[in-house]
């Protein structure tokens, strides 16, 4: 028997129609055809354009029958539709009246947004054709990828130690030895697994891959005439399609099964993926901007405006993304679902966050509606969710951001304390609340050290190297006279700005590094390392780095060798963090012996035993982690013991004694040279005076008690 | 340029040779023989692609669509593929359910 709710019922010219179903949003298969849906609150009719791949002209128009319309929602089944080769898009027609906030104009042909693949951009930097009618062409994708038994892998928040990383950046110097055609892509990534794996990372973040125009704001370099580009990709043309320029296979519109099969070996090497997602502002700018998608369809459903009509700009990107609009809390939901379900994604750290806290008018809410609905939706359950806890409008929320229980926050605390420390002009205080997963932020709201992702870089503002070797910022290839860019750089240059050969500064520089790095791999919370600071990777003292497809942004594998002891050093570190559970707590410190070891969990130190200098002056800090307490007590673990010098000389610190049969191994000191600088688990040599040591000027060492 | 395609069975093993170029146009057809395959209940999938001057996406879609038709327990063998197809088949993943060799040998 033949169904019969498949056949039919309308025709136009020689397209065959049926009344569609409402939900879901986007372009659907369904038996024969395919459903289109998509909704405006204040369109007056709807036309469906269709497209072969990359025509110049549409081969067919077909305006929604009035009676195909439920509520604000158009939808249509098209039967018979070549869908391999097909791109659509759609007419509005509607008010258009710029201080009532309505755009609508027919001439313009408008992407859905749920498209779940976008054309248009195919090849990364290949020049548009500017006279192109419709420049971003929403396109059908297919679910039929085979994941086997993959599933997102679930780690527990306080064990991740994430790797930020651009897709681009990543592969695209020749010096990454991977095949020329994989280079800046996601198979790119693919092949550079086993490295990822032997580094001891367990999840990279991905700076955005959501569709995006690298032509945006494209101009020419004053200093050099080379194209500077929207290359960071900060600016969403679709939230549900990948960035095909990212794709080996774009060309073949093949990005969602690349992306796909990456996640698939991500996982199963044990190694999670976050996503960073731009909800706050898209790609369609302010009132001089373009005309992609949402402006034409519903520009005052979708972007906060003001009395006069104009864009309100929190993002400091030119609209804002009415986040808590319900209409556009659904889209963003139904964005972060569909990454979830149907590519495995494990985590989401969303750009300034905080936006997605304020109302229509962009005061910040004290419960706010988006936040909550992510916080507590059944698909995202296990998803992590990480605020970039502040926006460009102001607000700044590290350690009190709305969280639910659910969000961690990007610390940019932690990232200023251990700037600030490790160059001497820190306090112990402030130093002792990052190590221990800011409680003073976190604990009194009973919000996990997890809650915490400690970085000291991220791909905004310097990388490790730069942050030793440049006092200022040094943006002029940006084009913007230096005046874009962070000017809180807490760096400091050991004493000539930039490269030098003067080896005793390019020695203090690598110890810097190191003292960093260990700390951030010592602290409670999660850590992030921002690609290539492993190698000391350098931008030149360029702290903004957005627009530049070339040696400032990729990754020069070539450092590798040149900085092995930064790398390997690094390695050490992660293995150390990963084989110690004490280091990875679920829960605050309590400052007692609460498992009768008769030690508390953490104790505090200086050169004295038992005796931290508290002082605002002191340049000295030494912890004990006792491993009976490790996990809350509930596994066992080493003693550690983690001593800082950030003064300019060397100091004797004592050591506090063992519990009898123990002895301290040392794991790292940062004031060793290379390749006694750390050790392998388990190789750690017993220390010879056990009863103390001198730790080197601007040193940080490392026991293990066992 | 059209496609030529043509299965064999022979001993629980499904041979199908293809030539020209696979694309949207004509990878229903590829599908239909794979579906014959299964149908036929083979062991062994082998598909002999020296021929095939281009893929398109659609094709790479029957290749996953193969996989999952025949079953994790039959082996899906691609012998000969040209270059830029193989290419293709890396990158999306692909090549880690399939099996690929320059020359079939029973």
């Amino acid at each position: 028997m033949q169904r019969i709710d498949i056949h039919p019922t309308h025709t136009h010219g020689n397209f065959k129609l049926r009344r569609g179903n409402p939900s879901p949003f986007g372009a659907t298969f369904v038996p024969g055809g395919v459903n289109f849906s998509i909704f405006s609150s204040y369109a007056t009719s709807c036309t469906l354009v269709l497209f072969e791949k990359h025509a110049p002209k549409p081969f067919g128009e077909i305006p929604f029958p009035d009676e195909f319309r439920i509520g604000n929602v158009y939808s249509m089944i098209v039967f018979d539709l070549d869908y391999e080769n097909l791109e659509y898009g759609y007419r509005m027609d509607g008010p258009n009246n710029f201080q009532e906030g309505h755009w609508f104009d027919q001439n313009k042909i408008l992407l859905d947004p749920y498209a779940k693949i976008i054309g248009g951009r195919d090849a990364w930097g290949v020049t548009p054709d500017w006279d192109d009618i419709y420049h971003h062409r929403a396109r059908l994708a297919f679910d039929d990828f085979d994941w086997e038994d993959d599933r997102p892998l679930e780690i527990p928040p306080e064990d991740q130690i994430i790797y930020e990383m651009h897709v681009r950046s990543f592969t695209k110097h020749h010096s990454s030895g991977i095949k020329e055609s994989h280079r800046g892509t996601f198979a790119g990534i693919r092949d550079k697994i086993p490295y990822l794996k032997e580094l001891g990372v367990n999840a990279i973040e991905l700076m955005p891959i959501f569709e995006f125009d690298e032509f945006e704001n494209s101009r020419p370099n004053p200093q050099t005439g080379e194209t500077l580009y929207n290359y960071w990709g900060y600016s969403t043309v679709g939230f549900f399609a990948p960035k095909a320029g990212y794709a080996a296979t774009g060309r073949f519109g093949m990005q969602v099964d690349e992306i796909k099969a990456l996640v698939k070996e991500l996982h199963k090497n044990d190694i999670e993926i976050i996503l960073d997602v731009v909800f706050n502002h898209t790609a369609e700018g302010n009132e001089r901007g373009p005309t992609i998608s949402f402006r034409g369809i519903d520009n005052k459903t979708y972007y906060m405006l003001t009395p006069e009509g104009y864009y309100y700009n929190f993002s400091g990107c030119g609209n804002t993304l009415n986040c808590n609009n319900p209409i556009v809390r659904g889209i963003v939901l139904d964005c972060l679902r569909y990454w979830a379900s149907e590519y495995h994604i494990d985590g989401f750290r969303f750009d300034l966050a905080s936006i997605l806290g304020r109302d229509p008018w962009g005061a910040p809410l004290a419960n706010p509606p988006l936040l909550e609905t992510l916080a507590f939706d059944p698909i995202l359950a296990k998803c992590k969710l990480i605020a970039e806890a502040w926006d460009a409008g102001g607000l700044y929320q590290v350690g009190s951001f709305p969280a639910y229980g659910r969000w961690g926050e990007w610390n940019g605390k932690y990232r200023d304390s251990i700037r600030k420390f490790i160059k001497g002009d820190g306090t112990v205080g402030d130093m002792a609340q990052r190590l221990q997963g800011s409680p003073d932020l976190y604990a009194p709201a009973g919000r996990a050290p997890a809650t915490s992702i400690n970085f000291i870089t991220a791909h905004d503002g310097f990388t490790l190297m730069d942050t030793v070797s440049y006092d200022g910022k040094h943006n002029e290839a940006n084009g913007e006279n230096n005046n874009d860019g962070s000017n809180d750089n807490d760096s400091w240059n050991c004493g000539w700005e930039g490269e030098t050969d003067n080896p005793h500064i390019n020695a203090l520089r690598h110890r810097q590094i190191k003292n960093a790095i260990a700390l951030l791999l010592v602290s409670q919370g999660v850590p992030m390392i921002l690609m290539g600071d492993e190698m000391g990777r350098t931008k030149y003292g360029n702290n903004n780095t957005y627009c530049h497809d070339n040696d400032l942004n990729w990754l020069n594998w070539d450092l590798l060798k040149k900085n092995n002891d930064l790398f390997q050093f690094t390695k050490n570190c992660i293995a150390f963090r990963k084989v110690h559970p004490v280091l990875r707590n679920t829960w605050h410190f309590q400052n007692r012996d609460y498992v009768g070891s008769g030690y508390a969990d953490i104790t505090w130190h200086g050169t004295k035993a038992w005796g931290a200098d508290w002082s605002t002056i002191s340049k000295t800090l030494a912890f004990m982690l006792c491993g009976k307490h490790a996990k809350g007590g509930t596994v066992e673990d080493n003693y550690i013991y983690v001593a800082m010098n950030v003064y300019w000389e060397s100091l004797w610190f004592e050591l506090p004694q063992l519990p009898p049969s123990l002895k301290w191994h040392v794991f790292a000191n940062t004031g060793a040279p290379f390749p006694e600088d750390s050790w392998t688990v388990g190789s750690e040599p017993v220390l010879g005076d056990q009863s103390g040591l001198l730790l080197g000027d601007r040193s940080i060492v490392i026991l293990v008690g066992k | 340029m059209s496609l030529d395609i043509s299965l064999v069975i022979e001993n629980d093993v499904a041979k199908i040779t293809l030539a020209g170029e696979l694309d949207g146009s004509n990878a229903s057809d590829f599908k239909a023989k794979i579906e014959e395959a299964a149908a036929a209940d083979a062991k062994k999938l082998v598909l002999f692609m020296s021929e095939l001057e281009f893929m398109a996406s659609a094709g790479l879609r029957v290749f996953v669509f193969s996989k999952q038709k025949m079953g994790a327990g039959v082996d899906v063998y691609v012998i000969g593929a040209q270059e830029m197809i193989l290419e293709t088949i890396e990158k999306t993943g692909l090549n880690h359910s399939l099996i690929i060799q320059d020359e079939y040998h029973d």
